[in-house]
């Protein structure tokens, strides 16, 4: 008896010690930064989720989550609500600045067609750019002062460079450069993060619960979720840059938002814009 | 990944209703006392990067009582400021490591 009772001491203090060190030890799951790896698996989570859903459909978020919501989507297309903010943003996109130069002069092929491209990771500044970022920075660079992140002629010119990129896919690059690789897992992280007196993550929404009801709204897959940025929302009853849908995100689960554009903003965009490499850009898009 | 309301969220919760149910004295140092130790816990939170507006709008409670000459008020609400701020940075360094529980692999 004393040796079978030794034998299942022994035992257990041998499973013990294991399992101690198994969760002392990091898994190479958790180690290694694998952004391709990443994107396979979160498509096939969606796809799994919702296999009646078509992959390039999942840009068209709550409005991709079953038959009725889609037929919405196609009725408002046929006038949609964002269609004021596109001709602002045409008319501000073709405006000179005060020197002369336009919107055209910053980017590659005059900003059209180039919405899938960003953000970027910029090795010079170590950094993730953003479009809205960009076209700050092409206003100051012209002598003009840069506009709110979350008001309307942000949105309006970000919704007319993403009409000119419509249904070309998400083409997000991340180099090899270990600061590239970081602001990506950085970004990740902050997805994941729990948050707020309601301690809710964005995926907490948008992985855990999309299709389902959070009082009268249907939230939206995660996947794709950037692609139809910017938004017009009749919440709002407005349009809504990916700023103002980030840190209306944190106030609404009652945390402190943090400035538009800051380090976290820019990385989250940047793994969320990733994970969506090659469904269409569908922007600017509109929800309920 | 885990169920929406993990063994954390109920931790928030506990915490959050200690602070509310916790009685405060009433005179005029209390309140500084309870407020001061409220902001330095707020402030610690938002060098985590996880402030919550619930501390802030608490926070704000508690000085307007304290205007008023509501220690009693304005303590209590201090006291559940602190607490609040003291949550959110259980919330934010635990998050360290358990985000990755929620992760699509």
């Amino acid at each position: 008896m004393k040796l079978r009772s030794a034998i299942y001491l022994a035992s257990a203090a041998l499973s013990l010690a294991l399992l101690t060190l198994a969760s002392t030890l990091p898994s190479d799951a958790a180690d290694k930064v694998d952004p391709v790896a990443d994107a396979k698996a979160f498509k096939k989570f969606f796809t799994d989720k919702f296999p009646k859903v078509k992959l390039e459909d999942f840009v068209n978020g709550p409005y991709s989550m079953n038959e009725d919501l889609y037929k919405q989507w196609q009725d408002k297309e046929q006038f949609p609500p964002y269609e004021f903010s596109l001709e602002m943003g045409k008319e501000m996109f073709s405006k000179p600045f005060k020197n002369g130069k336009t919107y055209a002069d910053c980017f590659e092929n005059g900003g059209i067609g180039v919405r899938q491209n960003y953000p970027y990771f910029d090795a010079k500044e170590g950094k993730v750019i953003t479009l809205e970022l960009a076209l700050n920075r092409c206003r100051e660079a012209n002598g003009e002062a840069p506009y709110s992140y979350v008001r309307d002629e942000m949105a309006a010119l970000t919704a007319y460079m993403a009409f000119t990129s419509r249904g070309k896919p998400m083409d997000i690059k991340i180099p090899d450069d270990p600061r590239a690789l970081a602001a990506y897992e950085n970004g990740k992280e902050y997805f994941y993060t729990r948050r707020g007196q309601l301690n809710f993550s964005c995926a907490t929404c948008h992985v855990q619960s999309p299709g389902e009801r959070i009082r009268a709204e249907i939230l939206a897959p995660a996947l794709g979720i950037v692609n139809a940025m910017p938004i017009y929302r009749s919440e709002w009853s407005g349009m809504g840059t990916t700023s103002r849908r980030f840190t209306t995100c944190n106030s609404q689960i009652r945390g402190v938002p943090l400035s538009p554009q800051d380090d976290e903003y820019r990385n989250v965009e940047y793994y969320l814009s990733y994970v969506s490499n090659g469904l269409p850009i569908s922007g600017p898009g509109a929800r309920p | 990944m885990r169920n929406l309301m993990p063994k954390s969220a109920l931790v928030l919760i506990l915490v959050a209703a200690g602070a509310i149910s916790a009685s405060a004295a009433g005179s005029e140092d209390d309140f500084k006392t309870a407020y001061a130790a409220a902001e330095a816990a707020n402030k610690e939170a938002g060098k985590l990067r996880n402030q919550w507006t619930t501390t802030a709008n608490t926070l704000a409670a508690a000085k307007k009582a304290a205007d008023a000459g509501d220690f009693d008020k304005a303590t209590a609400s201090a006291k559940e400021a602190e607490a609040l701020a003291k949550a959110s940075i259980f919330q934010a360094t635990s998050e360290k490591t358990r985000w990755r529980e929620m992760e699509i692999r």
